[in-house]
């Protein structure tokens, strides 16, 4: 329930940044430069109650997006709910493999590290974590680009699937696994760092604690220990983690989408930002919040089954 | 702050990070000494390779790289620095008022500081900057938006703690107004972890500009690395080195920074110390 205020301030926001934009609201939805017709124009002013005063007119945007009623794009000539599903697959596809892949490879690592505090392997690890942290991951998807594509000629460089090839079925699924590698390692690499950073301090944390200890007076293997006592307190903060992480990612998929030519919410942003589609646009902000909403509503849960001693709110 | 400096001296990698930084800084001062003419300008044949006549060669329309990286410097710690400062004045703000004053303030301010850490932040940066059109005040001002919640959340989190200690109820007690007890007792009293999360927010806001003028959002009119690499994206097959080389220059600024952060974690925040 605490998720209501916040769905009506992500509603109340986006219509600010609406009355923000240059034009009224009817100009900035029908996009610039006469793309709609007069007639659209006028049933949208009447729909958004523009003369009314401005209490009126946002109960009036309350109502139209909370029905998914996201107004049309006249650049792509389709509703803007329509253009924003068709569009979530890929990035849906393209965001879930980099979050399995930050998750797995970053606490393993950070497991890894942790086991041999200072040893060379914990230095490397650390090492190549900062990294990761540190670099742009335009930067290093063009240099995948230049190192896997033109130099070595192993991954294609753009696009979800080979143009023209018309694959069906399971060559249909190996063709766009091709495609997937490089957008997606370029996407999970900065949050792989976060989670090998996070997974690292939080073992060494929790294996100070007394229960470890008990464990070991027990003469359980350090094996056990590790993977059996540790490891499960220790992924913890790791779930919080991917709350943000979802957050972080859906701006990361703009840069990533547009580098790779991957088809999906971010390219549709970055293509819709230089078409000047405001609406189009909100639309994407708007629906791209409410995802980050129901994930962290659905780790808030996961994490009160984990951690029993923690209520669901 | 002796003591500050000999803790953070003992962390090699911060050392390191301060070496980077100084290096950075000095190519950013000197970059209108060493390449007087605009960055802009074309000064040699394009496609020149690099360790030639150009040390890093030229791009594209034959502008020196070089030239644009020490310029690019001055702009990527310029805007790192201010969209900083701007963030951790109303993050500090909002989270001092939300802490120092409690029940409904802090219910209000907690509340669209949770919306706004909801919202993706670099979609709503790109939707910012499409109302108020790319320039560099645009972007300082849509970075600035959406780094300022982990400031708030911090700030609030330390003026909670605070308000109950006996030395700011016995200010309340000798009637100082909230404005100065916040000010003069409040505010150093938290200056410790403000000053380490400023520092990686620097590293951040740099990483965002350049992400987004590497799109083509941020000023078409100023010379930065993000710009840089976007510009040299699409001669990538011919002309590797137009992308690789701002793309270190950012790598290293980062890095520096960011080590430079865990080193004054260290350093101020003793107790965490062997962690």
């Amino acid at each position: 329930m605490q998720a209501v205020p916040v769905v009506i301030g992500i509603v109340v926001l986006n219509f600010l940044l609406l009355q923000l934009a240059p034009g009224d609201v009817v100009d900035v939805l029908a996009g610039e430069a006469g793309y709609a017709t007069p007639e659209y124009m006028a049933t949208l002013r009447a729909k958004f109650g523009l003369d009314k005063p401005w209490h009126v007119q946002l109960v009036f945007y309350l109502k139209n997006i909370l029905t998914f009623d996201l107004g049309y794009s006249f650049r792509h000539g389709m509703p803007v709910a329509e253009l924003i599903l068709a569009r979530l697959a890929p990035t849906a596809l393209l965001m879930g493999t980099a979050f399995v892949l930050s998750v797995v490879v970053g606490t393993t690592l950070g497991v890894m590290a942790s086991r041999f505090p200072n040893s060379w392997r914990d230095s490397a690890i650390t090492g190549f974590a900062l990294l990761c942290y540190a670099s742009p991951l335009f930067w290093v998807g063009l240099m995948f680009i230049i190192v896997f594509s033109l130099k070595l000629d192993l991954l294609p460089i753009s696009g979800m699937e080979t143009i023209a090839a018309f694959h069906t079925g399971f060559d249909l699924v190996i063709d766009v696994a091709h495609h997937l590698i490089l957008p997606a390692v370029t996407l999970s690499l900065f949050y792989l760092a976060v989670y090998t950073r996070m997974a690292r301090a939080s073992m060494l944390e929790v294996a100070r604690l007394d229960y470890v200890t008990m464990a070991r007076a027990k003469g359980l293997k350090e094996r056990q220990v590790v993977y059996k006592h540790i490891l499960k307190n220790a992924l913890l903060p790791v779930v919080t983690m991917a709350g943000v992480q979802m957050a972080g990612m859906l701006g990361g998929s703009v840069i990533v989408e547009s580098l790779y030519g991957w088809p999906g919410l971010g390219l549709l942003a970055f293509n819709a930002f230089f078409a000047r589609d405001l609406n189009l646009l909100l639309g994407i902000f708007f629906l791209s919040s409410m995802l980050v909403l129901v994930v962290n509503l659905m780790i808030d849960m996961i994490y009160s089954l984990l951690d029993p001693r923690i209520e669901a709110r | 702050m002796r003591d500050i400096w000999r803790r953070y001296k003992r962390n090699p990698g911060a050392v390191f990070g301060l070496m980077l930084i100084a290096l950075v800084i000095i190519i950013a001062v000197s970059a209108p000494f060493i390449y007087p003419h605009s960055p802009f300008k074309m000064v040699g044949k394009p496609y020149e390779l690099p360790f030639g006549a150009f040390v890093l060669g030229t791009d594209t329309l034959g502008r020196n790289v070089a030239a644009g990286i020490a310029h690019g410097a001055r702009v990527s710690l310029m805007i790192g620095l201010l969209t900083t400062l701007i963030a951790v004045v109303a993050g500090a703000m909002i989270g001092g008022l939300a802490g120092y004053y409690g029940s409904w303030v802090d219910d209000v301010l907690m509340r669209i500081t949770e919306l706004f850490q909801t919202i993706p932040s670099f979609i709503f940066a790109i939707v910012l900057i499409g109302i108020m059109s790319p320039s560099l005040e645009s972007v300082i001002i849509a970075i600035a938006a959406v780094t300022w919640p982990p400031v708030a959340r911090l700030v609030r989190g330390e003026f909670l703690a605070l308000r109950n200690r006996e030395f700011v109820q016995a200010c309340i007690g000798l009637g100082m107004t909230d404005a100065r007890i916040i000010l003069t007792q409040m505010l150093p009293n938290s200056l410790s972890p403000i000053i380490v999360i400023s520092s990686l927010m620097v590293a951040t806001a740099i990483l965002f500009e350049s992400g987004l003028s590497f799109l083509g959002l941020g000023d078409p009119n100023v010379m930065s690395w993000g710009f840089m690499i976007g510009a040299g994206r699409d001669v990538l097959r011919i002309a590797w080195w137009v992308c690789t080389f701002p793309g270190i220059a950012i790598l290293v600024t980062v890095l520096a920074i960011n080590l430079i952060g865990d080193g004054l974690n260290d350093a101020l925040n003793p107790r965490l110390l062997g962690r």
